[in-house]
């Protein structure tokens, strides 16, 4: 058991936003397979069919998508998050069970005023709000404001107004300095930063010279990027007094481990369910076995690189 | 993997509305896996694999409409084969309904390879419409059923006797409209639905099991992974003949 910004996790790893996160059922599974706390797919205002496929690859070296915040708006999504809470949903058939797990609802909005409507529309079934200001590839949502730090104040405040329940805010790496955008989400109020969403990518098909996102371009995810996720929550830790989330190609307890001693409190995991939703209980397990057999716990291994 | 390029080597009309396109890329496949068909610049779409370089697609939207706009020598992209597929044994009753019978023609094949006893029944909306009824003639017996009455039985292919009853010692195999899947599954037996398959269609986008689009409830299966083919136990009180999701997540009723 440990603690995050208030909310208990029987382990440090966490289904990171935009993976199996459409229905409440398969966020219940991903808890039942052995995540600590699971995040939704991000929400917004209406519904939203996202960008034409193909809007997933596989590369030599990740992941590249472009889904473009596919989802049902909050109004239909709040059925989804009471399957979650172990109801039905109107009309539907529900989920098995019900999550003794964190849930944690991604938003995402155009500005303030959109991501506040959003997170208080949500936020009684939710154990926490994850503001996704980092999607690579949405015209005037996600990066498009998280590179500026003045937005990135005035969303988070604005969302700690209206929000009874603690404030995570997803970073993106696709900027010079990510520590002056950690700051500002902490000057606004977050209770906690995660870092990082995808890395700008694109991919060409050779044979006919198009690009094969059907968005032309999108985020890496996957091992590629792991030593930038790394290198933004080490840089993270040494700026920030809140507590760092640390997401970016974590697919094994190695991966985890070497997060947190760059600083990150708990993990994120999205990509790696591709090889199978045990990927949370062998994480879990690996670090569970690493920390007997030093002695310490996660939260005393947190930033140890700091001092090395 | 990322989309290989494959050229269309043969184009064949199997019905007024269904075509077959056969490529120069072929797959070592099960029968019920399908691939990833990317139209450059306009859209992907899964695709069952009817043969192991052929897909059989019905005109229905967008993207169908842009593949057939497609002649011999065009190329598109192809990733796959994904999903799990159907696992055989004997002795087999095919359920098809439509185009649904892309997929269970190969698994046909398979089961003759094996020496396993067939039986199809083939449902249509009218005689002209019936897919591949010789490759399912060779595999074993065939029983008909048209909407219309212009061939074979004149009513829904769920009502055939071979079925009707709801107690058949054989293993079923179906795919097709999921209001027929539906019904077929309410007229078995306990022990029926335990030997039942189905291959359902589900709004699959990444195909590789990450993003969530293609989950059904009430397990969280992934449609793109864990399926499409599922076991007829897996589908009682679920979703399956109430509602599927749109792109977008919201649920539409069936």
């Amino acid at each position: 058991m440990m603690t995050v910004t208030g909310l208990t996790l029987k382990n440090p790893t966490v289904l990171a936003a935009g993976i199996l996160g459409t229905t409440g059922a398969s966020l219940l599974r991903v808890a039942r397979g052995g995540a600590g706390a699971v995040v939704t797919k991000s929400i917004g205002c209406a519904p939203n069919v996202g960008h034409p496929n193909p809007s997933m690859v596989e590369t030599e070296c990740g992941f590249l998508n472009a889904m473009g915040l596919p989802n049902p708006g909050y109004r239909n999504y709040r059925e989804e998050l009471s399957v979650v809470r172990g109801g039905r949903g109107t009309g539907g058939v529900g989920g098995t069970g019900t999550a003794e797990v964190p849930v944690i609802a991604s938003v995402f909005g155009a500005d303030a005023r959109e991501f506040s409507d959003v997170a208080s529309g949500l936020s009684d079934l939710a154990d926490a709000i994850e503001l996704n200001l980092s999607c690579p590839h949405a015209d005037r949502y996600g990066a498009s404001i998280g590179i500026d730090p003045a937005l990135v104040l005035e969303i988070t405040s604005a969302v700690k107004d209206v929000a009874p329940v603690p404030v995570w805010v997803k970073l993106t790496p696709n900027v010079t300095d990510i520590t002056e955008i950690g700051l500002a989400a902490e000057e606004g109020g977050a209770d906690a930063v995660v870092a990082i969403n995808t890395v700008r990518a694109m991919a060409i098909d050779i044979e006919s010279g198009v690009p094969i996102l059907g968005n032309r371009f999108g985020g890496l995810s996957g091992a590629a990027i792991k030593p930038i996720a790394v290198k933004s929550v080490y840089d993270l830790y040494g700026a920030l007094d809140i507590p760092i989330i640390g997401v970016g190609g974590i697919s094994c307890w190695q991966d985890a481990i070497e997060m947190i001693l760059a600083g990150a409190c708990a993990v994120q995991i999205g990509s790696a369910v591709h090889n199978g939703i045990s990927v949370f209980r062998d994480v879990a397990d690996g670090i569970a076995e690493y920390c007997h057999a030093h002695g310490c716990t996660v939260d005393e291994l947190c930033g140890i690189a700091h001092q090395r | 993997m990322k989309p290989v390029n494959a050229t269309i080597i043969e184009i064949r009309n199997e019905t007024p509305s269904v075509r077959s396109f056969v490529f120069d890329v072929s797959f070592d496949f099960t029968p019920g896996q399908y691939v990833m068909v990317w139209i450059r610049g306009i859209d992907e779409i899964p695709m069952s694999l009817s043969d192991h370089n052929t897909i059989t697609v019905q005109n229905v939207g967008d993207a169908t409409s842009a593949l057939f706009r497609l002649v011999i020598g065009d190329t598109v992209g192809l990733r796959g084969p994904y999903g799990n597929g159907f696992d055989l044994h004997d002795p087999v009753l095919l359920v098809a309904g439509g185009v649904g019978a892309a997929p269970l023609a190969p698994l046909a094949e398979a089961a003759t390879g094996q020496g396993f006893d067939v039986l199809t029944l083939i449902g249509a909306r009218t005689g002209s419409e019936l897919l591949f009824q010789r490759r399912f003639e060779v595999a074993g017996a065939v029983r008909i059923a048209t909407d219309d009455g212009s061939a074979g039985f004149h009513g829904l292919v769920t009502d055939l006797n071979e079925i009707a009853d709801g107690r058949t010692s054989r293993h079923i195999y179906s795919c097709g409209p999921e209001q027929m899947m539906y019904a077929l599954l309410q007229r078995l037996d306990e022990q029926a639905i335990e030997r039942a398959r189905f291959s359902l269609h589900r709004h699959i986008k990444c195909g590789l099991g990450i993003c969530g689009a293609c989950c059904i409830d009430p397990s969280g299966a992934r449609a793109c992974v864990d399926g499409p083919v599922f076991r007829g136990a897996a589908l009682v009180d679920s979703e399956f003949g109430r509602y599927r999701r749109g792109a977008d997540g919201v649920r539409i009723r069936l």
